[in-house]
């Protein structure tokens, strides 16, 4: 019981502030490590502070937060409470970071639980706390099947079915170590296995993102050295004029955001500082934030000018967005060619010029053809849509990592096998499935054992 | 004459729980049937196995008697999953049939406070739902303070080879007849099980040619801490495996509906890890062949024992099958297999403790709870002992948890979930198996056997001093520290490992898969006893594995700490989920850790049970 939970307290999109409540002995200690103002583990009780919550140095939110220290709270635990302002994305997201630190998802109605539990509420108070539990993991139970699609959950127990063989055939080896028709299983024998339901996993989460994109809309960044024309291509796609547009390198040193909308799913564009060895403090910054931008970014437009040879800042932008959904533009293309284009392993390559930006419409179907958004309403999602079964998978996801520093570092197969049984318990609980005699039926119906 | 308590049925259980009782000082009377059948093993001549061994070193490590009994009586011993990790290792003994029952008759008959009685029981006497003694065929009556039940088969025993039952248990032994009825009429549900065994036939007209060799393992084991072994490697009985062919799956296709199973003359439910030969065929129809293992039962006396060919087919039938066997042409059948069909009692009407909930001071342990095999009986038998004696002299029960041993998570499956098939412990089973080993058995459950009184001073001070000694070479391996010299960089190229950078203690450099205590002989020498080093290695080694186990298993003991009150009403409790509720009400959890393990309690079921407890003050 004295584990720290948290979840969103308000209603999702309703009001315009939503608050995410901690609870629990290391509610502080979280979120101190996302807040970005004061130390929150040195301030007085109940106090409220202003801040940043950031992912390493990115800024998610703007928010206010509050300190409530046992026992004089909701639940005689300590508590945090961080009043978020950016929506219902950013609401997420900040949860999200708070899970990813420690706490656990609360379950339906479990605050007010721990309340009573801790004394907190009175006996006449009892019975509509129990009507909540209830009423509460009802709702929980309706969204879970709700929320997720049919096919996902066909692909999950399908994963699961595929962990439980490779279980009962491992536990067979130590049930009935002399049992020959069963191949004895090894740490290389499952390794392959092990990456196979790992990869599966990964796209299950992938695909998730994919729809989050959905919701939340597709963050795209644009990168490029100063001046090849960032700025210009960001205003042709809104149609107006946001980002400073000069001839002077470096002008724009603030990230500046526009929305358009394609097919119905936005693209959230942020305009970058020039990424180049910056030679004042206020450029610097805006340098380093761009990087760090480009591992947040669903999409790039790396821009490059046509008119110049690749120069070393090219070469590391380049470098710094390959693992990632990029699309190359060459602009000026109406300028001499100097560009040594065959150093350029992108695969989407389009090109504009700076006077009729005809290359926009191009721009824009590659954006639609690289995340099929002209399919987008016939296909059933192959993902998890709520942040309970993410943060599920995302446990099982990581547990398989576990698995697979087992078997690097030969640890007997019997024990890399009790993290395989963990992950294969997380699985069931994203589909609500934790019927433990499961692996004995499956022993029993895979291999002929008796006297 | 009054007893404090009476165990009825001399197996595996009966032994267990009369020399518990009668060793606590208990005036202890056991009745059987037959005083020659006091520990037999009616079926397979093994002990130990998989799980299975690790409950008789539990039995050891709490005072009871199976380890010592079969370190007496081995025809040969097998450490089996040695290639594996530490929690699944087991020893495994194949029995003398007439050495082992020898044996624990003998410690019977010598043990103080205990009496041992030919009959049959009838009844009980109960007043006030409370078990007073028992009454014989005789109409004799027996008045004691407690009454454990451990009549194995032997309720209703029916014994079936195709078309043909015979009223009898094992051996032709009578069987129980009125027991379960009067137990029906007392308000215990019961239920029909099944079980079988394979032929017997002479090792004399075998032809050995044809099978291959399977001996016992050439370094000498014992079962309990405080044997030394007692049997000579090169006197180890061997056993021999062959194959079922074609021949045998088309007699058994062929005559399918004439054995008991298929011809849907049994009504018992019997296991599905203990299946007949026909099952495997009907069920495993794209195998080739099955393995069957040629087992000696005693030094002496020929019979060997299939394992792997239980069946009820007729006698004629078997006699075929047999001989399609290879090397078994010419065998002579000395017992034919047969199905076996008894009543057992819902184990879900039992406690944690083992007693009863419908009667009080009575206890139940073994096959008439609804288990399989001598380990689970015996592992029943001590428990239900021990606590039979608590129980006459007001004291708290002892309840193993489900990280503290195997036996723990047998009786708490069997009371929590109930079985529907005769019940196997299985590693499987076992959510903390890495706590559970074979190798810890002492350390996990001698403190309980002493404090109990089962565990002998002598056997608690080695045990204390090897508790001593594992603290001790701990600490020097971890003070120890070595530091990256060209000289000991030279040392851990040459065995394989690599170099290191840093000071490291030799604690951690142990950690290493590659490095095993004797490798630390390099450094400092090391003189701790075997099991010493062995415990050491094994903590240092699998330290991260062992520490989330424990972090899963305080969850779980969190949670056991929360107690529900016997009286709770669960009609009072609003909003529990109708299944919970009747769940809930007939299985009595007494934590709330055991009543989440119930199947069809849901998480929002506990926290509502919490809840109200807690508004009640109960918790």
């Amino acid at each position: 019981m004295n584990d720290t939970i948290a979840a969103i307290s308000t209603t999702l999109g309703v009001g315009a502030i939503s608050i995410i409540r901690v609870s629990g002995s290391n509610s502080i200690e979280i979120v101190n490590k996302i807040f970005k103002g004061k130390d929150l583990t040195k301030v007085d009780t109940h106090t409220i502070h202003y801040g940043y919550i950031v992912n390493k140095e990115e800024v998610i939110d703007e928010v206010l937060v509050s300190v409530m220290k046992a026992p004089k709270t909701f639940t005689m635990e300590d508590v945090v409470e961080v009043n978020c302002h950016g929506g219902i994305a950013t609401t997420n997201k900040v949860l999200e970071l708070i899970l990813n630190q420690g706490a656990r998802l609360a379950t339906g109605g479990e605050f007010t639980k721990r309340a009573f539990l801790n004394g907190r509420i009175d006996l006449v108070e009892a019975e509509s706390v129990m009507n909540l539990i209830s009423s509460k993991s009802e709702s929980n139970r309706k969204v879970a099947i709700q929320g997720i699609s049919g096919y996902v959950s066909k692909i999950i127990r399908n994963l699961r079915q595929e962990i439980l063989e490779l279980l009962a055939s491992i536990e067979v080896n130590i049930d009935y170590p002399e049992y020959e028709d069963a191949e004895v299983m090894t740490n290389n024998k499952i390794k392959p296995k092990i990456s196979k339901i790992k990869l599966k996993l990964e796209k299950i989460m992938k695909e998730s993102e994919n729809r989050k994109i959905l919701s939340n809309g597709i963050k795209t960044i644009i990168v490029g050295r100063p001046n090849v024309g960032k700025s210009s291509i960001l205003n042709k796609l809104l149609d107006e004029e946001r980002a400073i547009v000069t001839d002077v390198e470096g002008t724009t040193r603030d990230t500046v955001e526009g929305s358009i909308t394609l097919n119905g799913v936005s693209l959230n564009i942020i305009d970058t500082a020039g990424i180049r060895e910056a030679k004042d403090i206020v450029e610097k910054i805006g340098v380093e934030k761009s990087l760090s931008l480009i591992e947040e970014a669903d999409l790039i437009i790396l821009v490059l000018n046509n008119n110049e040879k690749l120069t070393t800042e090219d070469y590391k932008i380049l470098e710094s967005c390959k693992n990632k959904k990029t699309i190359v533009v060459i602009n000026k293309n109406d300028l001499e060619r100097k560009i040594n284009l065959n150093e350029i392993k992108y695969k989407n390559i389009i090109y504009t010029n700076t006077i009729d930006l005809n290359g926009i419409e191009t721009l824009k179907d590659k954006i639609m053809e690289l995340f099929n958004l002209n399919q987008l309403e016939q296909k059933d999602y192959t993902c998890l849509n709520n942040i309970r079964q993410i943060s599920l998978a995302k446990e099982a996801y990581s547990i398989l990592g576990e698995v697979e520093k087992g078997i690097q570092e030969k640890v007997p197969i019997d024990m890399v096998e009790i993290d395989i049984k963990r992950v294969w318990e997380k699985l069931g609980e994203i589909i609500g499935e934790t019927y433990t005699e499961e692996l004995i039926d499956q022993l029993f119906s895979q291999f002929c054992l008796g006297k | 004459m009054k007893y404090d308590i009476i165990v009825v049925g001399g197996g595996h259980a009966g032994c267990e729980a009369s020399l518990a009782s009668a060793r606590l000082g208990n005036k202890t009377l056991l009745i059987t049937g037959n005083i020659k059948n006091i520990a037999d093993m009616p079926c397979n001549p093994s002990i130990g196995g998989p799980a299975k061994g690790i409950i008789v070193r539990e039995i050891d490590a709490l005072g009871g008697e199976m380890a010592n009994n079969i370190d007496h009586s081995c025809l040969q011993v097998k450490m089996l999953n040695t290639k594996k990790g530490p929690a699944v290792r087991a020893l495994r003994a194949q029995g003398d049939k007439i050495t082992y029952p020898q044996e624990m008759l003998k410690t019977l008959q010598s043990q103080e406070n205990l009496e041992i009685k030919e009959s049959i029981v009838e009844d009980l006497i109960v007043e006030n739902r409370q078990v007073k003694g028992i009454i014989l065929e005789t109409g004799e009556k027996i008045e004691s303070k407690a009454v454990i039940l451990t009549t194995g088969t032997y309720l209703k025993a029916v014994i079936l080879r195709g078309s043909k039952k015979t009223e009898s248990g094992p051996h032709g032994e009578k069987p129980s007849k009125f027991l379960s009825t009067k137990l029906k009429e007392y308000g215990f549900i019961i239920q029909r099980l099944k079980t079988g065994t394979p032929q017997r036939i002479d090792k004399n007209s075998i032809d050995y040619t044809k099978t291959s060799l399977e001996p016992g393992d050439d370094i000498p084991y014992t079962f309990s801490f405080d044997n030394k072994p007692l049997y000579k490697v090169e006197e180890q009985v061997p056993c021999h495996l062959i194959y079922t062919t074609p021949e045998t799956h088309k007699i058994i296709m062929e005559n399918l509906e004439k054995s008991s199973m298929y011809g849907g003359y049994v009504e018992g439910v019997g296991p599905r890890y203990c299946p007949s030969i026909e099952d495997k065929v009907v069920r495993f129809k794209e195998k080739e062949r099955h393995q069957l293992f040629l087992e000696p039962e005693s030094r002496y006396y020929d019979d060997i024992y299939i394992q792997g060919f239980s069946t009820s087919m007729p006698e004629e039938i078997q006699d075929k099958m047999v001989h399609s066997l290879p090397g078994l042409e010419h065998a002579k059948i000395l017992k034919y297999a047969y199905a076996i069909e008894y009543d057992a009692i819902d184990p879900l009407q039992l406690k944690q403790s083992l007693e009863t909930k419908i009667i009080e001071n009575l206890f139940t342990a073994g096959q008439i709870n609804g288990t399989s095999g001598y380990e689970e009986a015996a592992g029943q038998g001590l428990i239900a002992g021990i606590n039979a004696s608590l129980k006459i002299h007001n004291q708290e029960p002892l309840i193993l948890k489900r990280n503290e041993a195997y036996i723990g998570v047998l009786i708490d499956d069997l009371v929590t979930k109930g079985t529907k098939e005769p019940y196997r412990m299985l590693t499987s089973r076992a959510e903390y198996r890495l706590l559970l080993r074979h190798d810890n058995a002492d350390l996990r459950l001698k403190e309980y056997g002493y404090q109990i009184g089962l565990v002998t001073k002598e056997s608690y001070q080695k045990f204390q001093k090897k508790k001593e000694q594992i603290k001790e070479l701990t600490e020097i391996l971890k003070k120890t520290k070595i530091t990256p010299t060209k000289e000991n960089n030279q040392y851990l190229e040459k065995i394989n490992s690599a170099k290191i950078l840093d000071g490291i203690s030799l604690y951690d450099l142990l950690k290493r898969p590659e490095i095993k205590m004797e490798t630390l002989n390099h450094w400092i020498e090391i003189k701790e006893l075997m099991e010493v080093q062995e415990q050491v290695e094994i903590q240092s080694k699998y330290e991260g594995y062992i520490k989330k186990a424990n972090r899963e298993a305080e969850k779980m003991l969190d949670l056991e700490k929360l107690k529900i009150p016997e009286e709770i009403n669960y009609d009072s409790v609003h909003n529990l989920a109708s299944e919970a509720r009747q769940k809930l009400s007939s299985i009595k959890p007494t934590t709330i850790a055991q009543a989440s393990r119930i199947s069809g309690v849901n998480p929002a079921d506990i926290s509502i049970l919490m809840v109200y407890l807690k508004k009640e003050k109960k918790l």
